[in-house]
């Protein structure tokens, strides 16, 4: 067996999105767990496929909202009620009714942060490198091609024998990756 | 052989052509990356040119108003809001259909928005950019523009107030600009992840390698891109109605006649969303012909957004003869004279009647198929109507505001030459950056419509096999 410290795991190129499928639905059937798939675009079901968990950005939003929600309250009543109380109109200095155009904008506004930075957060980006690109075919994951990495961690992983596997899924391509 | 005939046509109905001569997900890469890859035409130079140069002027008229003052707008008692605040609702109302095509066209699944989704999207940062240069300029002293936020600082020993609607509507305008940017970026970070893999030069690889932040395209990557993107679609939604709601809240909660009405939320919304699908038809027409993207965005796309013209006008011209009625019904003898006086026979009479015939009549040719279906003829429409939403925010502010209570107060207002040479350089503004968008940037997502062509190809396969089923036979393909 190659040496696991300095190879990542083994490609398989594929042509097209049903092949990919079919081939991480055989290699989990295989019993290979250390398994991720590159594609050019979010192939429907690949996650249920992969036996991926699903997404916890939806939680990390929520959080964010509600900071968003509770910043909006207390800057409204704390400039207009207590740091700077000014009489407008009879208006009382502070009340939910004017408040809420600002408290909305604000729960948003903190939401969208919490879903783009911690979408990025929950991918790793940015990331100046990554295994994947020593791939000699990488650049065809943003255009057409299918790829599935089995990762040299997985305790079935052998050089020889997942390329065999990988060419019987229909793979036009293999390739041993480097760390 | 009818039979056969008929449900091809059904078929055809079904997967309506969104994407012509079956391109594969190679072409599609092809087809937008080239616009960004080829060598810089000479025509491109020359349109930079011509919208730079508005630009410039527009510059210098911004100049001109820092260091000689607000006066040398026509804005005056009793007018004192006019175009600054005219041209601000406007292009605010041009943004919002960028943001309902790539978020609420995106919750109701339609398909057909993949292809000019990206597109509609910087229409909207840039109508914003636009619409955020008059607040900025209009405040007097655009060196203390800051002041409009809470923020601290040792010269304003005050905080802003909060019961306002002008304040509201720095939040929502701000919110706006900042979340459609982020939702245009995160649309746009797999398509800059092509753009890397396919660079040719040094410098463009590393451009867009760090504009793409190591994009790989993992699984993992898509699970949380795609949830990140249903969030982001799910808040952008009340965002961009909220908008124009809080927008229109600056009239609305004030005690004008002609402005202190319920109506206004919903009336702004529809216009909004009817001027911006103008813009974008136009803009669309444009891009399709300089590209060549016709195989991209089709007929479908052009006609469905005539469509939604056609409804947000009837909405529109609706709303109108609804104040009109209101007007009348409610007794109310102030808001009946800015109505019937003011708008429809006083002084601003050719303002009311250029709103009504282009908001109202000219989205009705819409339908017609032949007229819907005609590229000059829908370009022209476009045009007309953006013309006829910048005279509906002309007229709301003008005439509500030119005969005030007293007749000694009563005016009339006239734009000085700074209005009219700094509404024509918001435009050139507007085009310089579509036109250095449209050189650097993919015009068309390119990920989503792969991956829409994948969702299709399933879909077509279960309506062959559904064809075949009701008719017993082999799958209407298989014969060939």
């Amino acid at each position: 067996m190659a040496d696991k410290t300095t190879i990542h795991g083994m490609v398989g190129d594929f042509d097209s999105p049903d092949q990919l499928m079919d081939a991480i639905r055989a290699a989990r059937k295989a019993g290979y767990t250390k398994l991720e798939a590159y594609t050019p675009f979010p192939i429907h079901g690949i996650d249920d496929a992969m036996g991926a968990k699903p997404s916890i950005l939806g939680y990390i939003v929520v959080c964010c909202g509600a900071v968003g929600l509770t910043i909006a309250i207390l800057l409204q009543w704390w400039t207009g009620a207590v740091a700077y109380p000014l009489v407008i109109s009879g208006k009382p200095m502070f009340a939910f009714e004017f408040a809420i155009p600002i408290i909305f904008e604000l729960t948003v506004l903190l939401s969208a942060f919490g879903a783009v930075f911690g979408m990025f957060a929950l991918n790793g980006l940015p990331k100046l490198h990554h295994p994947l690109f020593n791939y000699s075919g990488a650049e065809g994951i943003t255009d057409d091609r299918f790829v599935l990495v089995i990762e040299a961690g997985d305790h079935q992983f052998d050089a020889a024998g997942t390329r065999e596997f990988l060419l019987a899924q229909g793979a036009a391509k293999t390739e041993l990756i480097e760390e | 052989m009818a039979q056969l005939t008929h449900d091809q046509e059904l078929k055809d109905k079904l997967s309506a052509p969104l994407a012509y001569g079956n391109p594969n997900f190679h072409d599609v890469t092809e087809a937008v990356s080239i616009i960004s890859e080829v060598k810089t035409h000479r025509n491109w130079y020359i349109a930079l040119a011509i919208t730079g140069s508005i630009t410039g002027m527009m510059g210098l008229m911004i100049a001109y108003l820092i260091v000689t003052g607000v006066g040398v707008w026509g804005n005056n008692a009793p007018v004192g809001w006019g175009w600054d605040i005219t041209n601000f609702v406007f292009w605010i109302g041009i943004g919002h259909a960028g943001t309902l095509i790539s978020a609420i066209l995106f919750l109701f699944r339609q398909k057909w928005r993949t292809s000019i989704n990206r597109f509609a999207e910087a229409m909207t940062l840039f109508a914003v950019a636009c619409a955020a240069i008059y607040p900025g300029i209009h405040v007097g002293r655009p060196w203390r523009a800051y002041w409009l936020f809470p923020i601290p600082n040792e010269f304003l020993d005050m905080w802003q107030n909060f019961r306002s609607p002008l304040l509201w509507d720095v939040f929502a305008v701000s919110t706006y600009g900042t979340v459609s940017a982020l939702f245009w970026y995160v649309g746009l970070v797999p398509d800059l992840a092509t753009f890397r893999d396919r660079a040719k030069t040094k410098a463009r690889k590393l451009s867009f390698a760090i504009a793409s932040l190591g994009w790989r395209g993992s699984a993992t990557h898509w699970k949380n891109y795609e949830k990140a993107y249903m969030i982001l679609a799910g808040l952008s939604t009340p965002l961009v109605l909220s908008v124009h709601t809080i927008v229109s809240f600056d009239f609305a909660t004030s005690i004008l006649p002609g402005w202190h009405t319920t109506i206004f939320p919903p009336y702004f919304v529809a216009g909004a969303i009817f001027s911006g699908f103008a813009m974008v038809v136009t803009l669309m027409v444009i891009a399709r012909w300089i590209y060549k993207v016709e195989h991209l965005v089709t007929m479908t796309h052009l006609e469905n957004m005539n469509k939604v013209i056609l409804a947000t006008g009837c909405i529109v011209g609706y709303a109108y003869a609804t104040e009109f009625f209101i007007a009348w019904y409610s007794g109310n003898p102030y808001e009946s004279y800015v109505f019937f006086v003011s708008r429809a026979t006083g002084p601003y009479w050719w303002a009311y009647w250029s709103m009504v015939t282009c908001n109202v009549i000219s989205p009705q040719f819409f339908w017609f198929k032949k007229l819907r279906t005609n590229i000059p003829f829908m370009f022209v429409i476009s045009i007309i109507v953006n013309i006829g939403m910048w005279f509906e925010r002309f007229v709301i502010i003008a005439t509500s505001l030119h005969r005030d209570f007293l007749p000694s107060s009563w005016g009339y207002f006239r734009p000085t030459f700074v209005d009219i040479f700094t509404f024509i350089g918001t435009f050139g503004l507007f085009l310089t950056l579509f036109v250095f968008f449209t050189r650097f940037l993919p015009i068309i997502a390119i990920g989503e419509v792969k991956g829409m062509m994948a969702a299709n190809a399933h879909e077509e396969h279960y309506l062959d096999e559904a064809v075949a089923a009701s008719q017993g036979k082999e799958p209407v393909g298989a014969a060939h």
